[in-house]
């Protein structure tokens, strides 16, 4: 384990550039920044949101973290290490250390594969001994499920069930770092409690970091301590949970916070005409 | 086609309760497309052991005879027991299938998935020289080969292989292509699996059911290139039996004795309806969505 | 909510009356849609059960459930849309340019594509596969004038451009040669409204129209769905699972679960003051912030376990399996308990609970309730 004074994880200028497929033979191809000049720390232990919309750039953000994808300059540290000029065999330690969650709790579980073998995978993957089978009855029931839920498929788990198995198996190689990408954007009101309550809990009990993407502000808001809000590939604003709610610095931030649809404020009365207005200041009536 | 009981209805995406899960049920394709495959293989196995005369060995009896006891299916032009060229027979429409889909999709198979996980030129160039594969007619690449090699069942199954690969690599990348793109994968790098790791336990078993498909239907085309083949003189040599030969031999004769062009011609279409109702079943039988419910 | 308007004590006096297939469309009656006893199912599953509500001119009312609780489903059994297998009973009047002298679930297909995108129409989620991908989406929008005959070829071009406005896309003109392709998602919903307005409906149902769509763009398009129908003072049934959104745009909501309507009231009383346990769960789960302000972690309420599978809801209160709330009298239906007075009849104001919230026990439970409590808990064991 690496000194306890590095952050979990440090950005530093990263750009990624994406080239679009040729559209001409005589010009060159047209290039997409999808991040530009992000620079972020996140301290151990800490609950760390990344906010934007489609396009923002977040989810590009979030593979560069993870080392499924290489940043076209600048730096990617996790704990101290760099994550970004490595070749993808040589990240056995970054898969040991960070685990993900995803949004899709349908596409992200193989469905040929038995929930235990799935839970299990990142511990065969990574060569970890041990007794798989025990462990991987203690993850189900860390996570709330029944342990014979190990001899079934994914489909025949509900959504929340499913990300269950998703955190499951993120938790299977005893990460410190937990990475979350819209979790629980794909899941029903009464279900998204469930599982964020479970997100929580982990999070707590098992003392991780957690990074925790998603569109939506008012989800971000609860889980966690600090959020970078993205725009078009940059970070425009970085801030304490409550402050950025209280006193959103950038202009784009408070578009995004007038917008979101609130049901105190509904109650209250404002009307979808205010929202409208909020997102788009400038626009005319 | 769908298993599914009770048809969901739109906007009321049941759940699925974490029900119990029984077993695999078989389903009516699997069972009548396994049972004529497996009649044509214990045609093929009892002729190793028995036929009621031997072999293309020309008997002294009435060329032309219909089905009766002495000889169940008739006699041919060349007063052959047709029952025990049909049994022979069915011996090399297995091997012309195997060797013609084994080539295919042995080769195909890991080109379609290279195609499809390996990113920039070497993928290009996996699919474009697929292209010009394409572009070469099955049949005439056979014809091709047994002008280089000399007309034998073998080689003519190798050229019909060869000619099949694109469709395989074709396939299979193509479903390759749509499983890398699904969180799973995304899930298996994040756990630290190997590209080989990968292509095995997430894009093999998630490609399976389209490759038994493709397999099937290319188990089709093989019998019936075989038999366009001896038809033309090219594959099967005379003095060895295929059905494709039988029905090639009986041409002349198809009116006085339509049987002998009946018997082996009902015997390929059986055949090739059966392997395909199979490959549909195996393919639903692997699919764990469809089981126990 | 005032005292009603003396046009709808006639509303309130049909309480009571159980006859189906009143003559509507008075002089003076401004339902829009009504719903009476729908039920829907397939051969061996019911999937909804006495779906009953109306809509009037002008108003625009929420229908909020979880996945599969049987909301859009409703919808498309009032658009006709049910798919294969599916069978509808019970009756659905709608007055758009005619009265509603005819039930629609006996009306011919023929008949129903006439309605459909004239009297009633209809936006979906998805606003790419609602788009034919190979057709400019001006003609899209003139196409669906042209089938209903209200526009000439050349009126319906020019209307084009002003719907294309009216729905806030910029340079109309141009736009309306572009291919849903070459356009975002947020103007591509725009033009999926452009198209359901077209022929100023009396009748817009919206199935999640902002759910694929990003916080800010989804600002925009419910402002534009309100003025819409406001300006054309169509009714609205505003399909959602984002409670914020239907308290947003909505003033009246019908909460659904398990293919019946629980609960339903103006959005106020019912977001404010829930009495259906369902809805009490909705509200408090999706509640991330609490109304003073923040949350504790972890301590997010929710409701037990998963929405059952289609056809597989308990007898009796759909709702009892997860509710903790529930004991043996929840076996028998509970019956529609009105809460007030509302223009649009008691079944627009009320809910279906045995032990609704905001009472005192001795209140919600009868005592012969009481008394068989525990009695007969494990008969309705083997039931469920």
């Amino acid at each position: 384990m690496a000194d306890p004074d590095t952050p979990a994880i440090e950005l530093r200028e990263v750009y990624r550039d994406f080239r679009r497929p040729r559209t001409s033979l005589r010009e060159a191809p047209p290039v997409v920044r999808a991040v530009r000049d992000v620079s972020l720390t996140v301290g151990r232990g800490e609950r760390f949101g990344i906010v934007g919309e489609s396009g923002s750039g977040k989810s590009t953000l979030l593979r560069l973290i993870c080392g499924l994808d290489r940043p076209t300059s600048g730096e990617v540290l996790v704990e101290g290490r760099s994550v970004g000029d490595q070749p993808h065999r040589r990240l056995g330690w970054l898969r040991e250390r960070l685990q993900l969650v995803f949004q899709d709790p349908m596409s992200s579980l193989d469905p040929r594969m038995r929930v235990r073998d799935i839970v299990a995978e990142p511990l065969v993957a990574q060569g970890i001994g041990g007794d798989h089978t025990r462990r991987v009855r203690e993850l189900l029931e860390r996570v709330g499920l029944d342990p014979e839920a190990a001899d079934r498929y994914p489909h025949q788990f509900s959504g929340g069930q499913r990300q269950r198995i998703s955190v499951a198996r993120a938790l299977a190689p005893d990460p410190d770092i937990l990475v979350a990408d819209e979790p629980v954007s794909a899941l029903d009101v009464s279900v998204r409690a469930q599982v964020l309550n479970l997100v929580d809990e982990v999070v707590e009990g098992l003392d991780l970091t957690l990074v925790f993407v998603s569109h939506d502000l008012s989800v971000v808001r609860h889980v966690c301590d600090r959020i970078a809000v993205m725009q078009a590939g940059e970070v425009v604003e970085v801030g304490e949970t409550e402050q950025l709610f209280a006193e959103p610095q950038h202009a784009y931030t408070r578009s995004l916070l007038a917008a979101i649809p609130d049901l105190h404020a509904a109650l209250a009365g404002r009307t979808a005409q205010d929202l409208a207005r909020g997102a788009s200041p400038d626009a005319p009536d | 086609m769908s298993e599914i009981q009770g048809a969901p209805a739109q906007g009321l995406e049941g759940q699925a309760a974490a029900g119990g899960s029984s077993g695999r049920r078989l389903n009516p394709s699997l069972l009548i497309g396994g049972g004529i495959v497996a009649v044509v293989v214990v045609l093929a196995l009892v002729s190793y052991v028995w036929t009621p005369y031997t072999p293309m060995r020309v008997l002294a009896v009435e060329p032309y005879q219909t089905p009766n006891a002495e000889h169940w299916l008739g006699t041919d032009r060349l007063r052959r027991d047709v029952f025990t060229q049909i049994l022979v027979g069915a011996r090399t429409t297995l091997y012309v299938g195997f060797v013609a889909v084994g080539v295919a999709a042995l080769v195909g198979v890991p080109l379609g998935i290279l195609a499809a996980m390996s990113p920039g030129w070497l993928g290009q160039l996996v699919m474009r020289s697929n292209d010009v594969l394409l572009a070469f007619p099955a049949l005439l690449l056979a014809i091709m080969f047994a002008a280089l090699y000399g007309g034998s069942t073998r080689v003519a199954m190798i050229a019909i292989g060869i000619a099949t690969i694109p469709a395989f690599a074709r396939i299979t990348r193509s479903g390759a292509l749509g499983v890398m793109k699904t969180e799973y994968v995304v899930a298996a790098r994040a756990a630290g699996r190997s590209p080989l790791g990968i292509a095995v336990r997430h894009v093999i078993p998630n490609v399976a059911g389209l490759i038994i498909v493709q397999a099937s239907v290319s188990f089709a085309i093989a019998i019936l290139a075989e038999a366009a083949l001896a038809y033309l003189g090219l594959g099967t040599p005379t003095g060895q039996a295929s059905w494709g030969r039988m029905l090639y031999e009986a041409q002349t004769t198809l009116r006085s004795a339509p049987h002998l062009a009946l018997i082996p011609g009902g015997a390929i279409a059986l055949s090739v309806l059966g392997f395909n109702l199979f490959g549909d079943g195996l393919r639903d039988w692997l699919d764990p969505k469809l089981e126990g419910r | 909510m005032s005292a009603p308007a003396p046009e709808f004590d006639r509303g309130n006096a049909r309480h009571g009356d159980d006859s189906r297939g009143r003559k509507r469309g008075m002089p003076g009656d401004r339902t829009v849609l009504a719903v009476e006893g729908l039920d829907v199912g397939t051969r061996h599953t019911p999937l909804l059960h006495d779906v009953t509500f109306s809509l009037h001119r002008g108003e625009r009312v929420g229908l909020i459930g979880e996945s599969g609780s049987g909301k859009s489903l409703t919808a498309l059994a009032v658009m006709g849309l049910l798919g294969e297998g599916l069978r509808a009973g019970g009756d659905v009047r709608l007055s758009g340019r005619t009265a509603a002298t005819r039930n629609l679930l006996d009306v011919g297909e023929r008949e129903m594509a006439r309605l459909r995108g004239d009297a009633m129409s209809m936006v979906f989620q998805e606003p790419m596969t609602a788009l034919n991908p190979t057709m400019r989406v001006g003609a899209q929008v003139a196409e669906v004038m042209r089938i209903h005959g209200t526009q000439s070829t050349t009126g319906a071009r020019r209307r084009v451009v002003e719907l294309l406005d009216q729905v806030g896309l910029p340079d109309p003109a141009h736009l309306a040669r572009s291919y849903p392709h070459e356009l975002s998602g947020g103007q591509r919903q725009r033009v999926v409204l452009a198209i359901a307005l077209a022929n100023d409906p009396a009748l817009l149902i919206c199935d999640e129209p902002t759910t694929a769509l990003d916080v800010t763009v989804q600002a925009t398009v419910l402002d534009l769905v309100v003025r819409g129908v406001e300006e054309r003072d169509a009714a609205m049934l505003f399909i959602t699972h984002d409670l914020a959104v239907v308290a947003t745009v909505c003033e009246r909501v019908l909460v659904m679960y398990g293919g019946r309507i629980v609960e339903a009231g103006p959005v106020a009383e019912v977001f404010g003051d829930p009495r259906h346990r369902y809805t009490q769960g909705l509200i408090a789960a999706s509640d991330l912030v609490g109304e003073g302000g923040r949350r504790g972690r972890a301590a997010l309420p929710t409701i037990p376990g998963t929405v059952p599978a289609a056809g597989r809801f308990p007898d009796g209160c759909v709702f009892r399996s997860r509710c903790d709330h529930a004991n043996d009298l929840c076996a028998s239906l509970p019956p529609w308990t009105p809460r007030g007075e509302h223009p649009a009849g008691d079944r627009a104001y009320g809910f279906a609970c045995h032990h609704p919230a905001g009472e005192r026990p001795s209140h919600s439970t009868s005592p012969a309730g009481a008394l068989a409590e525990g009695s007969t808990v494990e008969m309705e064991q083997h039931r469920g």
